[in-house]
């Protein structure tokens, strides 16, 4: 009976509901601009991992790492991308 | 009345009604033409609905063709304009509509369906594949880019063309300053076509990482899939920020949003960052793939393997996350400080380094190699220099205390042509010389191949070089015209006579083409070069299933093994091959874009709304039809193998 139970993706939508609750508590417990956008940003990732591995099946071919490589690259791209713009345009201007 | 004055060019001349004449009778004698030769259903059984790979290449590869001639056009009119000063063939508005599109149109619809051309062609056959990953995703990769393309192409007689520049900054680029709908053909075609590069690229990374022949594994692959596997990468990462840049500035010009607005919160410069965020590795697109026909063709004549394989590898992906970390230096002169310019400066100069790496590696291929002196070798050994000297300005350009001088001149101009014509050029001129008889079964004529080259060579070292000169003494890029006491009289005639010699020798290579189909041998083989790789490894013409057999690799030269050191190439035994179904859907649903895309250009709402719901119930379509494909029957190949192993 236990390995017909989908655990992982119980578990899986359950911890997304709960990142998405924790998301919320930015609108509702009146917090700091920097605070609450530390508290989004976090959520958004984990979120978005989450989904990945748990319900569009990153993990579970051989070649695991080319996707997880892919992953990592695209997210290398994308902070340097946010990060050289707010060096250009805030902290160097 | 009132509602086709819309439609009307803004700033008429002759030229531009002769143009509208000639697209119209050139039409006319397409439509014509097919119905008297009975072509209708030929060309869409056999092309319109293809998701062949080879033949959606064949389609790029004339896309790209015509594209190069249309902006060539454009920029012997440039030429022209400038030969003299003071000169009045182009007014400042035309000049600034013809630059406009000279760039954009060899950026994104001459360079990019050139080098997918021969992505989609080779990189299959190269790993030994039957087709790509996802073989109507192709087709409507192709069909968008077309579109696409096409949609751009009108702008100059519906509505007037983009006059922004190709970077089309703004707040030049808005609503305020430029109030013709150019710049929302601008924005909407480039978008429609940039949504099926985005489509391509994740077409061509699946196919690569899963697709290839028992044996090939990652460090064995040809240097051109490897290529295309990390321009891919490049395309997946950087083609939705200018999709999304895309899309703002469309909402800017047509919903009355502020993104890019100079007020109400607002940022003008964000264009800028967005635009280069993804236009600095897009230059590694285009050349990244240059780089691995070159690779090809270096082995092939220099009779040797690639000198250097793992580093040739190693630099690419260098570079490929380098591209990522440069962008700034397109505006080094926008107000930024020094930390931020000494940063992208240093990113920029390390560039230089994997560049180099590959340099050596394929002078080191040369070294004691038996060369070949064949047109692609010549294209490539003529690249190494020219294309040095681009990378050697490249790299004056990024010091960002000096490009306060270079900046938005002339001499930045000469780099950029310098480094696009000898590295992504010159590539696909050698690459068409190489694959054309894998696509056609002739050769092309190797004497007109030699006169167009020499004629390309100096024809450019003529255009361009007089062009650092002037742009260090201060000749500004994007100005119409300049007065005879600057003294850039005598070296722009000279830059015109140059852009003149490269017209002849675009001509001498239509005239190579027709030469070639009426004069030259039909009875060349499959393998005309003495060439290396797997895809020279099947007949010519190529059946439709590529191979008949899956092939075996052992090394990255699998094909050469197989000639020389007795490695068998084909060992299985025939068996029914499974090939996936035509569609007419990409073709309809790349007619449904342009018409979108033409509606949002003139702000026709209700086609636009309605369009966009066709292409909504096109893709249901697709994901309710079952469409299981076909099977090959292992009769009907055996026919095919014997047919054409006759020819040989």
């Amino acid at each position: 009976m236990s390995e017909l139970f989908p655990r992982k993706q119980i578990m899986g939508f359950v911890f997304s509901l709960i990142l998405t609750a924790a998301a919320l508590t930015v609108y509702f417990l009146n917090m700091s601009f920097a605070k609450g956008m530390v508290v989004l940003l976090v959520t958004a990732f984990v979120q978005a991992l989450l989904q990945l591995v748990v319900f569009m099946h990153a993990g579970e071919t051989n070649d695991k790492w080319v996707i997880y490589g892919k992953v990592a690259f695209m997210m290398a791209i994308a902070l340097i991308t946010v990060f050289g713009t707010l060096l250009i345009f805030l902290w160097d201007m | 009345m009132e509602f086709f004055e819309r439609f009307a060019i803004p700033n008429p001349s002759l030229a531009i009604y002769i143009s509208m004449v000639a697209i119209a009778l050139t039409m006319v004698a397409i439509v014509a033409g097919l119905t008297y030769f009975k072509k209708w259903g030929y060309l869409w059984r056999e092309w319109l609905t293809t998701v062949d790979h080879k033949r959606i290449g064949i389609m790029y590869l004339l896309s790209a063709l015509i594209m190069l001639f249309r902006g060539g056009v454009d920029a012997i009119m440039l030429r022209a304009q400038l030969a003299v000063p003071d000169n009045k063939l182009l007014d400042p508005q035309h000049y600034n509509e013809v630059f406009s599109t000279h760039g954009v149109i060899m950026v994104m619809f001459m360079a990019m369906p050139f080098i997918f051309a021969f992505m989609n062609f080779v990189v299959p056959l190269q790993i030994g594949a039957r087709d790509v990953a996802f073989p109507r995703l192709n087709a409507l990769s192709f069909w968008l880019f077309f579109f696409g393309a096409m949609l751009f192409n009108i702008s100059f007689v519906i509505g007037g063309s983009p006059d922004a520049g190709w970077t089309s900054y703004f707040p030049l680029a808005g609503n305020e300053f430029s109030p013709s709908v150019g710049t929302n053909y601008y924005m909407l075609a480039i978008q429609i076509s940039g949504i099926g590069t985005l489509m391509t690229g994740i077409n061509m990374i699946t196919t690569i990482f899963k697709m290839r022949a028992p044996g090939m594994t990652l460090m064995k692959m040809p240097m051109f899939t490897w290529a295309t596997l990390v321009t891919n990468l490049i395309i997946v990462t950087v083609f939705p920020v200018i999709t999304v840049a895309l899309a703002m500035g469309t909402f800017d010009r047509l919903f009355g949003t502020h993104f890019f607005a100079t007020s109400n919160g607002g940022m003008d410069m964000l264009w800028a960052n967005l635009f280069w965020v993804w236009g600095h590795p897009e230059v590694y697109i285009l050349i990244l793939p240059a780089f691995g026909i070159y690779s090809e063709i270096i082995s092939t004549f220099s009779g040797r393997n690639l000198y250097g394989y793992k580093s040739m590898v190693a630099s690419m992906v260098i570079i490929s996350a380098l591209s990522c970390m440069v962008w700034a230096h397109h505006f080094f002169t926008m107000g930024q400080g020094a930390v931020a310019n000494s940063f992208f400066s240093i990113t920029t100069m390390a560039i230089a380094v994997p560049t180099g790496v590959k340099i050596f590696n394929w002078l080191f291929t040369l070294w004691k190699g038996k060369i070949r002196f064949t047109v692609p070798m010549l294209y490539s050994v003529g690249f190494i220099p020219l294309f040095v000297i681009g990378g050697v300005t490249g790299v004056m350009l990024a010091m960002s205390a000096a490009d306060y001088q270079y900046h938005n001149t002339m001499f930045l101009v000469a780099h950029f042509h310098n480094t696009i014509i000898p590295g992504v050029v010159f590539a696909m001129l050698a690459g068409l010389t190489y694959y054309w008889p894998k696509m056609f079964g002739f050769m092309l004529n190797e004497r007109i191949g030699k006169w167009s080259f020499w004629l390309l060579s100096i024809g450019f070292c003529l255009a361009f070089f007089p062009m650092y000169i002037t742009g260090l003494d201060g000749q500004a890029r994007r100005m119409y015209t300049y007065s005879e006491a600057t003294g850039y009289g005598p070296l722009n005639m000279l830059s015109f006579i140059g852009a003149g010699v490269m017209a002849i020798s675009f001509a001498l290579i239509v005239y190579n083409v027709y030469y070639s189909i009426r004069y030259s041998p039909r009875n060349i083989g499959a393998d005309p070069w003495d060439a290396r790789s797997l895809e020279w490894a099947t007949h010519t013409p190529i059946p439709e299933y590529n191979f008949a057999i899956e092939p075996h690799v052992a090394s990255s030269q699998a094909f050469w093994d197989a000639k020389k050191k007795g490695h068998e190439l084909f060992p299985g035994k025939l068996e029914k091959i499974h090939m996936p179904n035509n569609s007419g859907v990409p073709f309809i649903m790349g007619a449904i874009f342009f018409v979108w895309g033409f509606s949002m250009v003139f702000s026709l709402w209700i086609p636009a709304i309605l369009s966009i719901l066709a292409i909504f119930a096109c893709m249901a379509l697709r994901s309710f039809e079952r469409d299981h494909g076909r099977y090959i029957s292992v009769k009907e190949i055996e026919e095919t193998e014997t047919k054409l192993r006759g020819v040989n």
